[in-house]
């Protein structure tokens, strides 16, 4: 990767505005995949001093900050036990040890990859992201934006919850991209996200209302959401698998992760 | 631009580009164990410590490591003879061109969770890999190194 100047952004509103006065900047946050995407760059906007390197219990809430690392955030023990541990089964599947301690959650988002692990866990967990200029959004209209913003990601808040959850990842090695995968929350309500379709994680809408509206939940009613989930979420072929096949992994891994939040 | 690094407990300074890595730099200042292999962060062979956490230096740019602590298989003399007897006793070694970045991948979890189990230890080490070997001599070769307390 080429780069012409590399500028360690004093704060916020610095990177911010370096970012979207000069053509050609980007932000790198843990940069593993930004060398192997990135041919060149005329500023290179660090984050480091922004001291966004951080995870903080609040009552309701835990915050992340940006730069925190994906390996930080898999050891953390509210982490660890939140709805099955979800998100730290979700980051534990990317890659190795190594890549987990440079990347980092930010990265990881604003990169809105669609092989990502982390987007479905973070879909189903109801984060909010805060912005230097954005201010809040959700995860899921996050995702739903024509393009990525060109803004500063600050922090992620995650709402504290005791549900059960599952999340599974369907790949050839354990070092190889997601073929599918699947994350579900059940707290008061269900949430039902799919990744790596292989377009980005979105949640099961209809899915989840239909499960939401039941007063029971058996064998009948999880086939019935399964029938759902393969009319509402698209899947497709690329090269790692087919749409067939992606059809079938949806079908086996959605009823084995309802039956499992359900126990 | 300048960048100081402390490496293996010594201070150093270097000048570097600054879209150079850190696996560059240090190999052009002659720390040959750092190896090279796939480039991209898959195969961790360029795997030093940070502040005693592994990382592919492969994908870290130099210049964010201003003041850190490098640490390469030469840092780790010590543990690293303990590793390398019980790799020679299980026959765990063969070409030995990941053995530095393993020995230090070893390391770090010995640093964060001594009492790892087996399974505990495939996970940690997912990221190293050995095309020689098959692993499971490695494996039980870390198992006793772990539980030595010597």
């Amino acid at each position: 990767m080429e780069v012409k100047e590399l500028i360690r952004a004093k704060d916020a509103l610095e990177a911010y505005t370096l970012l979207n006065e000069f053509k050609g900047s980007k932000v790198m946050a843990g940069g593993a995949w930004m060398k192997l995407s990135v041919k060149s760059v005329d500023k290179l906007i660090l984050l480091d001093d922004l001291n966004l390197d951080y995870i903080k219990e609040e009552n309701e809430f835990l915050e992340i900050g940006a730069m925190t690392s994906l390996r930080t955030i898999e050891m953390h023990p509210a982490i660890k036990s939140m709805n099955s541990g979800i998100l730290a089964k979700a980051i534990k599947s990317i890659m190795g040890v190594q890549v987990r301690n440079i990347a980092t959650i930010g990265g990881s988002v604003m990169g809105r990859f669609a092989f990502s692990d982390l987007l479905g866990a973070l879909l189903v967990l109801d984060c909010r992201l805060y912005f230097h200029d954005l201010q809040e959004i959700t995860v899921f209209d996050f995702l739903q934006m024509p393009k990525v913003p060109s803004d500063i990601l600050l922090n992620i808040k995650i709402k504290k919850t005791a549900g059960k959850g599952y999340f599974h990842k369907v790949s050839k090695t354990h070092l190889d991209f997601s073929l599918l995968n699947i994350a579900i929350t059940k707290n008061e309500l269900f949430r039902i996200a799919i990744g790596s379709r292989p377009q980005t994680a979105t949640l099961a809408i209809n899915t989840a209302n239909f499960l939401n509206s039941q007063s029971e939940i058996n064998e009948e009613t999880i086939k019935k959401a399964v029938e759902i989930a393969c009319d509402e979420i698209k899947v497709s072929t690329n090269l790692r698998a087919s749409k067939e096949y992606r059809e079938v992994l949806l079908k086996t891994y959605l009823t084995r992760g309802l039956e499992e939040v359900i126990k | 631009m300048k960048i100081n690094l402390k490496i293996n407990g010594q201070s150093r300074q270097f000048l570097i580009e600054p879209n150079e890595y850190l696996l560059d730099v240090l190999r052009r200042n002659d720390y040959l164990s750092v190896r090279r292999g796939c480039d991209n962060t898959s195969c961790g062979v360029c795997t030093v410590l940070i502040d005693n956490k592994p990382v592919p230096s492969c994908s870290v740019l130099a210049a964010r490591c201003e003041n850190k602590e490098i640490t390469t298989v030469e840092g780790i003399e010590t543990e690293v003879e303990k590793l390398a007897k019980y790799f020679g006793e299980l026959g765990a070694d063969q070409c030995g061109y990941c053995n530095p970045s393993m020995a230090l991948t070893v390391y770090s979890l010995k640093l964060e969770n001594r009492n790892a189990n087996i399974e505990e230890v495939k996970e940690y080490l997912v990221g190293n890999l050995c095309r020689c070997t098959g692993y499971v001599a490695q494996h039980e070769a870390i198992m006793k190194y772990l539980g030595d307390e010597s």
